[in-house]
């Protein structure tokens, strides 16, 4: 007998049941019935990007608005200088991030691809910003390798305002919007500040293993 | 890991004469307790979710087997694979198997408590593979090759001065007399020693804190990123969890994933939480070519079908042991094996056996603090109170124990006997300690006025007093 007809056997000898019909949990799945969510994570469109920047700043990330993706290049070029780093990102290989203005940045090299060793700081998109907790959901694919999000010192994540919804529910919504029920990109990264530990003494120290640095460009596209 | 559960007291006894165990044990008294506290009065839903965290096991643990073969489907859709795994010699040899198909030599680590529940690393290093720990905390103890002594802060029980010794000592690389004295120097050293780790490794192993039926998914909870790191470098994601982390779908996510960190470190939310799906798809610049889940049962099936069933709803978020008066004062070390504090109590003795861990669940005072803080409201003392049941029954309860409650079983079941003893008992006592109002020594009960002296009765029983309050006579 395989261990899985084994377990399988074990688990109906313990619940008392045959083999059974699914259907309760076929209709379980599919009803998406949502927990209590936190009031607070109910709110109107401009308040609740309010409440991300917030919660997202109390994380230990940093946010900076600018009024529309032109301005982008210049923000993280300033951002970089205003922390003495080298003036290199990683980027995504991603048509949004390749169609900004990079060249009003001429002192700026930016490289596209999946991060290496090597890289100080690194620019993603972002699928979506949850308000609740200041967290930020990352999706993997073509034009999003994981490893920008987790190799380079620092992180910049571009988030437009209209990318903002409540609570965590929403944003499964639109994942599954997206790639339709039953599937998923590989990674779901959802991020909420920089890498931490308090594994010594209980002492919160930023940059575990992940970025030191967490910052987020915020465009605010009207939403 | 061998356990050392069978010597619970003598481990109590050292850890309570350990100095520097009590200095880094008063940092969960005065961390966890507050910080919890506060992250769920700030969330007026948090009971409602706690309510409703509960529903949602309870309702998938009454159609486990359904669930997992959904879950097992989804991950094959996903171009995964599941290896069922009755024991822990079965599930160390799968994952021996895929490491030596692939010709691994680093296999780095996410935080996993099934990997030391299967002792995972002494068997990989028995075949000539370097594992690697990532978590710090873990990476820490796996130096001083030690277990974990708290389940979501493995090196809760070392000061800074001790981690410094040991990494000046096992990172020898690095100048003699450079700063090393503050949590930062050892964070920062650490990260460096392990970036090279994570780059060089063939195999990543994470555990996972939920399985996710609808979508073949296993998700981690972190806050370093080293599970992340550890799982998307590699060639191989090898995940390790055990078969009651399954939960129906992404909105019942949500739900725990409210009361998890909240629970733990009184986080809003832990900085990574990371749901993988198969291995890398063909357009996907990176990520891990081969997705492998090992769900082990190791007596898992056995415990649905018992009294210890409400076991199988912890989502191991230390709270029990954190908020626990005896893990105050002993640490985790002393319980001997992998699981320590209120839950290890109640799960070691269902994984390693009663006759072996018998010792902890009479660890406890029954303060109901565990039960009262735990997120998916496990009644931890009532699970204790049925393994002394067993232990009784069994015969496993040490002989003056058994004699003392079969004598006082005689006695409440004769009501009259016992008030009249009772009173006698007072009276004596009372006249006795009239003088000092206080015994410094009395007969059978060393274990107490060994530490503190037993206050004198004032003679006369509450009973007795209550019927004179009353008017009435004493029974």
């Amino acid at each position: 007998m395989s261990g899985r007809d084994a377990i399988l056997g074990a688990l109906r000898r313990s619940l008392k049941r045959q083999a059974g019909d699914d259907a309760a949990v076929e209709a379980r799945l599919k009803a998406y019935e949502r927990g209590p969510v936190p009031a607070r994570a109910q709110l109107e469109p401009t308040a609740q990007v309010d409440l991300f920047q917030a919660m997202a700043e109390e994380h230990a990330a940093s946010l900076t608005r600018v009024a529309s993706a032109q301005e982008v290049p210049g923000a993280v070029a300033a951002y970089l200088k205003a922390h003495n780093l080298p003036q290199r990102l990683r980027a995504a290989p991603d048509p949004e991030l390749d169609a900004l203005p990079w060249e009003t940045q001429s002192l700026l090299t930016v490289e596209r691809g999946r991060a290496e060793a090597e890289d100080t700081a690194s620019l993603t998109g972002a699928f979506a910003g949850i308000a609740e907790t200041g967290t930020l959901m990352l999706l993997s694919g073509e034009d999003a390798p994981t490893t920008l999000n987790f190799l380079p010192d620092t992180h910049i994540v571009l988030l437009k305002a209209s990318q903002v919804v409540g609570p965590y529910e929403e944003a499964w919504d639109l994942v599954r919007a997206k790639f339709g029920p039953d599937a998923m990109p590989r990674t779901v990264n959802m991020i909420t500040g920089p890498s931490r530990t308090a594994d010594i003494e209980q002492t919160i120290q930023l940059g575990a293993h992940g970025p030191r640095r967490l910052h987020i460009v915020l465009i605010e596209d009207g939403a | 890991m061998r356990s050392t559960a069978h010597s619970f007291k003598d481990n109590a006894k050292a850890a309570m004469a350990d100095p520097q165990l009590r200095r880094a044990l008063d940092n969960v008294k005065t961390g966890f307790i507050g910080k919890r506290a506060k992250a769920a009065a700030r969330l007026p839903e948090f009971e409602a979710l706690r309510d409703a965290s509960r529903a949602i096991k309870v309702h998938t643990l009454d159609h486990l087997d359904l669930y997992l073969e959904r879950y097992e489907k989804n991950v094959l859709a996903a171009g995964g694979h599941v290896h069922w795994c009755e024991s822990a010699a079965d599930a160390r040899a799968a994952v021996l198997e895929i490491c030596q198909r692939v010709g691994a030599k680093t296999v780095t680590k996410g935080k996993s408590m099934i990997c030391e529940e299967i002792a995972l690393n002494e068997h990989l290093e028995a075949e000539g593979m370097i594992p690697v720990e990532t978590d710090l905390g873990e990476y820490i103890i796996q130096l001083r090759h030690e277990p974990p002594s708290h389940i979501i802060a493995p090196a809760v029980h070392l000061t800074k001065d001790a981690i410094e010794a040991d990494f000046r000592q096992a990172h020898t690389q690095f100048p003699k007399d450079r700063p090393l004295s503050e949590p930062r120097h050892l964070v920062d050293e650490a990260r460096q020693v392990l970036r090279t780790r994570f780059l060089e490794a063939d195999v990543g192993i994470t555990g996972a804190n939920f399985l996710i039926a609808e979508t073949g998914s296993s998700v981690i909870v972190t806050n370093e990123g080293n599970g992340d790191l550890t799982q998307v470098i590699p060639k191989v994601h090898i995940v390790v969890a055990s078969l009651e982390k399954v939960i129906p779908n992404l909105c019942d996510l949500s739900t725990i994933l409210r009361v998890l960190a909240r629970s733990a470190t009184g986080q809003e939310f832990s900085t990574y939480t990371t749901v993988s799906s198969g291995p890398k798809r063909p357009e996907d610049p990176d990520g891990p070519e081969e997705y492998h889940v090992i769900l082990l049962d190791n007596g898992r099936t056995q415990m649905l079908g018992n009294e210890f069933r409400e076991v199988l709803h912890c989502i191991r978020c230390g709270a029990c042991m954190n908020h626990c008066p005896v893990y105050h004062a002993i640490g985790g070390h002393a319980y001997g094996w992998v699981y320590p504090g209120p839950i290890g109590a109640v799960l070691t003795p269902g994984l390693i056996g009663i006759e072996e861990a018998g010792d902890l669940p009479n660890a406890s005072s029954f303060c109901g603090r565990c039960e009262s803080v735990c997120p998916m409201r496990i009644p931890l003392p009532k699970l204790m109170r049925h393994w002394r049941e067993r232990e009784f029954e069994r015969r496993l309860t040490p002989a003056p124990v058994r004699y003392g409650l079969a004598a006082w079983a005689f006695l409440a079941r004769r009501p009259a006997l016992y008030h009249w003893l009772l009173g006698l008992e007072m009276r004596v006592l009372g006249a006795l300690g009239r003088r000092k109002g206080r015994f410094a020594w009395l007969p059978f009960a060393g274990g107490w006025t060994r530490h503190r002296d037993f206050p004198a009765p004032q003679g006369k029983t509450f009973q007795a007093l209550w019927a004179e309050r009353q008017g009435t006579r004493a029974p």
